[in-house]
C-alpha cells in the first residue's frame, strides 16, 4: 500500500474510533435518561421522580383487573416480578391490553402509592405465531400440570 | 505480482474503471430485475394470503412484511454507504463515489418507510403514532444522516469535493447503527426485542418467517437495482466529457 492511502487509511480508522468512543461516553453518561421507563422495583427503591410524571413498564399481573361499571375507569396492578405499583385509568386502552401483557403507563404517583395514568401503551413482544399452535401449547401446557 | 495483462487484480481494477461498470451494470439488471419481482410476488403472496394470522395482533401483523425489510435495508444501506465512503477517501475510488452518492436517497427512502410502516402500526397496537424510546428516535436519526448526506453533497459543485465532505459525514454517522440494533437490547423501550437477527432460534412461526425472508431478499434486490440504474447515471454525468460517453451517446442516437 502506498504511503498516502496508509496514512488516509489511518485517518479513517481513527476517525471512526474517535467517534465511537465519543458516542459510547455520552450514552454511558445518558444511560439513565434513555430508558423509557422506569420498573416497580425502581419505584420501590424511591428511584423515580416525585411529584413530576413519568413511564412507568411492567407487566399486568393476572386478576387484577377491576373495570368500574358504566365508565372507562379501570384499576391494575403492573409487576416485574419482585415488587407491583397499582395502576389507575381512565381512557381507551390499546388492542394488546390484557392480562400477563407488557404495559408502558405515563402518569404521576399519588401519596398513597397509586400510580395515576394518563396514557397507556402496550408493548408488543418479539413472538409472532398463529393462533393453533397458541392452543397447541395451552392445551400442553394444561396436560403437564394435572 | 506477475505483469501479465489478465491477473485478478487488473481485472478488479478494470471492473472499477466507469466504462466497463457501466457495460456490466447495463447486462445484469434485466436478471436483476427478474430475481426482484419474482422474490417480491412470492413474498407478498406467502405473506398476505399464506401466512396465518398472529396469536395476538390477527391480521394487523401482516405489516411486518414491509416494515421489517425496509428496517433491515435502512441499515444496509447506510453500511454501504459508509464503506464506499471509506473506500473513496482512502483510494479516490470514483466508481466508489458514485455508488455512494447513488445509495444515499434510496437509503432514506427505506428508512422512511420504515418509520411510517412502524408508525401506522404502532397507533392500534401500542396505542400511540410515536414514542421517543431509543430505537425510534435511533432510527430517525438515521433518516436526518441521509438527508444530511444528500444535502451537503448537493450543496458543493465540485463533484469530487463534494463526495469527499459527504464521506466524512457518512462515516462518522456509522456510529448510530449499532446503536439502532441494540438499543432494544441495552435500554428498555416501547420497540420489542429482536424477533429473527438474534443468536437464537428466532421467535417466529417458520410459515411466517419463510415470506419474511423472501421479502428481505426482493428488497435486497430492489435496492441493488436501483442503485445500479442510479449509478449508471451518476458515471454518465460525471464522463459526459469523455470519448466513450459521446460514441456511446451518438451511436444511440443515430
Amino acid at each position: 500500500m502506498k504511503p498516502r492511502r496508509k496514512q488516509r487509511l489511518i485517518l479513517v480508522s481513527l476517525l471512526i474510533a474517535g467517534v465511537a468512543v465519543a458516542a459510547g461516553l455520552a450514552l454511558l453518561a445518558l444511560q439513565e435518561n434513555i430508558n423509557l421507563f422506569f420498573s416497580p422495583s425502581q419505584v420501590a427503591a424511591g428511584e423515580a421522580p416525585a411529584n413530576t410524571p413519568f413511564r412507568l413498564g411492567g407487566m399486568v399481573v393476572d386478576g387484577s383487573v377491576r373495570r368500574s361499571d358504566g365508565s372507562l375507569e379501570i384499576q391494575f396492578d403492573l409487576t416485574d416480578t419482585a415488587n407491583s405499583v397499582t395502576v389507575a385509568y381512565t381512557g381507551i386502552l390499546p388492542d394488546l391490553f390484557r392480562e400477563g401483557q407488557g404495559i408502558v403507563a405515563q402518569g404521576s404517583l399519588g401519596t398513597d402509592g397509586t400510580f395515576s395514568a394518563t396514557q397507556v401503551l402496550a408493548k408488543h413482544d418479539e413472538t409472532y405465531m398463529p393462533p393453533e399452535v397458541t392452543e397447541a401449547l395451552e392445551k400442553a401446557k394444561a396436560m403437564g400440570v394435572q | 505480482m506477475s505483469q501479465n495483462p489478465d491477473t485478478w487484480l487488473t481485472r478488479f481494477h478494470r471492473l472499477g474503471s466507469p466504462p466497463s461498470f457501466y457495460r456490466l451494470a447495463g447486462i445484469l439488471m434485466p436478471f436483476i430485475a427478474i430475481i426482484c419481482i419474482a422474490l417480491f410476488v412470492a413474498g407478498l403472496y406467502g405473506g398476505l394470503v399464506l401466512a396465518p394470522p398472529d396469536y395476538q395482533q390477527g391480521e394487523s401483523y401482516r405489516i411486518i412484511y414491509i416494515h421489517v425489510p425496509s428496517a433491515w435495508m435502512s441499515m444496509f444501506v447506510y453500511a454501504v454507504l459508509a464503506a464506499t465512503s471509506a473506500i473513496s477517501l482512502i483510494w479516490r475510488m470514483k466508481l466508489a463515489e458514485a455508488v455512494a452518492r447513488a445509495s444515499a436517497p434510496v437509503g432514506a427512502a427505506y428508512t422512511f418507510l420504515a418509520l411510517v410502516t412502524g408508525s401506522l402500526w404502532g397507533k392500534p397496537m401500542w396505542g400511540t403514532w410515536w414514542v421517543w424510546d431509543a430505537r425510534l428516535t435511533s432510527e430517525l436519526i438515521l433518516l436526518f444522516l441521509y438527508l444530511g448526506y444528500m444535502a451537503l453533497v448537493a450543496a458543493i459543485d465540485d463533484r469530487r469535493t463534494a463526495s469527499r465532505a459527504g464521506a466524512v459525514l457518512a462515516i462518522v454517522g456509522v456510529v448510530n447503527l449499532p446503536i439502532i440494533h441494540f438499543s432494544v437490547e441495552w435500554w428498555n423501550t416501547l420497540h420489542q426485542g429482536p424477533t429473527v437477527t438474534k443468536f437464537d432460534q428466532p421467535s417466529i412461526a417458520i410459515s411466517m418467517l419463510i415470506p419474511l425472508l423472501l421479502m428481505a431478499g426482493a428488497f435486497k434486490f430492489h435496492y441493488l437495482y436501483t442503485m445500479l440504474a442510479r449509478v449508471r447515471v451518476e458515471i454518465l454525468d460525471s464522463e459526459r466529457r469523455t470519448a466513450w460517453v459521446n460514441t456511446l451517446v451518438t451511436s444511440k442516437a443515430s
